[in-house]
């Protein structure tokens, strides 16, 4: 089993604790002049998200986790889980409702994205940054309406609410900010 | 066209404005103790032997080729400093470089510059007087405070470091983020409450802890009447460690005790043997004057009187690109 020093930590670094894995997000040597010196860490719990603080004598090891990230193509849902497969091997995984979490009103099929694996199983899923998806459902438009700011709710394709500007209408299709859930942009094809 | 230094980072670690501030520091640290008599020495960065302390891992030296190790790079000049008491110099100070392996992160460089000084006829006491007045005059602030050992931990660490039995010890280390505890030694978990619950409760400001247990002080003199408390102090500013210092012991037979049980204790952790320093001890028979003697982390304090937040900052280049 791989395993790391204490002098190799680094924020970043990916290892075992209790289990669960976990990343590093900051590591200090500390050390009084004449006594014993420890890394102390801050570390993210990469199940739950949980930030918690660790300390270890300096010189120990940690066992390592196998996390690493990969980009996957986004296949479909079967209402319990959500398919992606790796367009070079073609292997595919499956992730479940608590992994995918509010991904899921992003996620369209042959999309791209980035996803954490534990030992190979779904750890975490993430959209691209930018989707561009139809509108389902909206009131319909008010011409001439382009600049007082305002907007109304409109119902994508993957069944997610954005609010968009009072001149887009149902069959356009719109550029979303997925890290805020923000219309961005009619988009052009 | 690509070279192969291109894209080596070159610059110094520290900005040349920081470097300048250190020097005026510096300065006046000299003036400081040439206004008061007190000789500036130099003594040697490498030497034949080392402290065999297995908190300090020193640099071993070989000469070329050579796989027998000649010599040791200094963590401290202390042996060397008391060699001249004992030879009659009087008072002496020093800024020099020591080095401690393994030693690298925010407030640790494994080369450091040390302020050391030693003052004969003067108790613990009358030391931590004079370095609250070196700190006042390089941070440029006024107050500072002192409190014991025993006091500090019953405050901020809600336990008596003397009594505390080694259970609740560890128990209370584990609460603290140290789940590897259960096996540690006393002394292991005094050190990590020390820094995890003592130095972030005592507060901003010059403040020295005072009378730390016998178990910690290898080279201090233990107090008179009390022999589980050495005479030896530690001076923090803002929570960092930035001072050691001792009533220094004077008595060679105990000295060579007890370097000889810190070897014994290098040996049983499989740390790399380091022989006992007999000049040291031959020294303290021919006589060492009763004095107090203190080391700062010079480093640590440029880096706090500039405001900078990692030793890095204040030193040339720090050993990652040394």
């Amino acid at each position: 089993m791989a395993s790391y020093g204490t002098n190799e930590f680094r924020g970043g670094l990916k290892i075992l604790l209790d289990g669960d894995p976990f990343a590093i997000i900051e590591n200090e040597f500390v050390k009084p002049g004449k006594g014993q010196a420890f890394n102390r860490v801050k570390v993210r719990n990469l199940r739950s998200g949980r930030v918690i603080e660790r300390t270890f004598k300096s010189g120990e090891s940690v066992e390592a986790a196998d996390v690493v990230e990969v980009s996957l193509q986004y296949l479909y849902s079967d209402g319990e889980n959500w398919h992606f497969m790796d367009e070079g091997s073609f292997e595919q995984y499956a992730a479940p409702r608590e992994v995918v979490g509010d991904s899921a009103n992003w996620l369209k099929e042959q999309d791209v994205c980035t996803l954490t694996l534990w030992n190979g199983v779904p750890l975490t899923v993430a959209p691209p940054n930018f989707v561009v998806l139809e509108i389902t459902e909206a009131d319909p438009g008010l011409k001439g309406d382009t600049a007082s700011g305002a907007t109304k709710p409109a119902r994508v394709e993957t069944g997610a609410m954005v609010k968009v500007p009072l001149f887009v209408n149902q069959g356009e299709r719109i550029r979303i900010d997925t890290r805020t859930g923000e219309y961005v942009a009619r988009a052009k094809d | 066209m690509s070279e192969p230094e291109s894209g080596v980072d070159w610059r110094p670690s520290a900005a040349v404005e920081a470097l300048r501030r250190r020097a005026l520091l510096v300065e006046q640290v000299r003036a400081f103790f040439r206004a008061r008599q007190v000789l500036e020495v130099e003594t040697p960065v490498l030497s034949r032997a080392t402290t065999p302390e297995t908190a300090l891992a020193s640099y071993e030296v070989h000469s070329p080729g050579e796989e027998r190790v000649e010599g040791w790079l200094q963590t401290s000049p202390e042996f060397a400093m008391k060699r001249l008491l004992c030879a009659g110099s009087g008072p002496i100070f020093q800024i020099t470089k020591a080095f401690r392996a393994g030693e690298e992160g925010r407030l640790h460089n494994p080369e450091f510059t040390i302020l050391e000084w030693y003052r004969p006829g003067f108790t613990c006491e009358s030391l931590i007087a004079e370095v609250e007045e070196v700190l006042r005059l390089l941070l440029g602030r006024g107050d500072s405070r002192r409190i014991s050992y025993r006091e500090a931990f019953r405050r901020f660490a809600g336990l008596d470091p003397m009594q505390a039995d080694l259970g609740e010890l560890r128990r209370i280390c584990r609460d603290r983020g140290w789940l590897e505890a259960s096996n540690a030694e006393r002394d292991a978990c005094l050190d990590f409450l020390l820094d995890a619950s003592v130095q972030g409760g005592i507060g901003s400001g010059v403040v020295t802890i005072f009378d730390f247990p016998a178990s910690q002080s290898s080279l201090a003199r233990l107090k008179p009447g009390d022999p589980s408390i050495a005479e030896r102090f530690e001076v923090f500013v803002d929570g960092i460690e930035v001072g050691n210092g001792y009533r220094e012991l004077t008595d060679a037979r105990e000295q060579r005790e007890r370097l000889e049980r810190e070897r014994r204790e290098r040996r049983r952790m499989g740390l790399p043997d380091t022989p006992i320093d007999h000049r040291l001890v031959a020294a303290l028979r021919a006589g060492m004057p009763e004095c107090s003697g203190v080391a700062l982390g010079l480093d640590r304090i440029v880096m706090i009187a500039t405001g900078h937040t990692r030793v890095e900052e204040v030193i040339s280049f720090s050993f990652a690109g040394a």
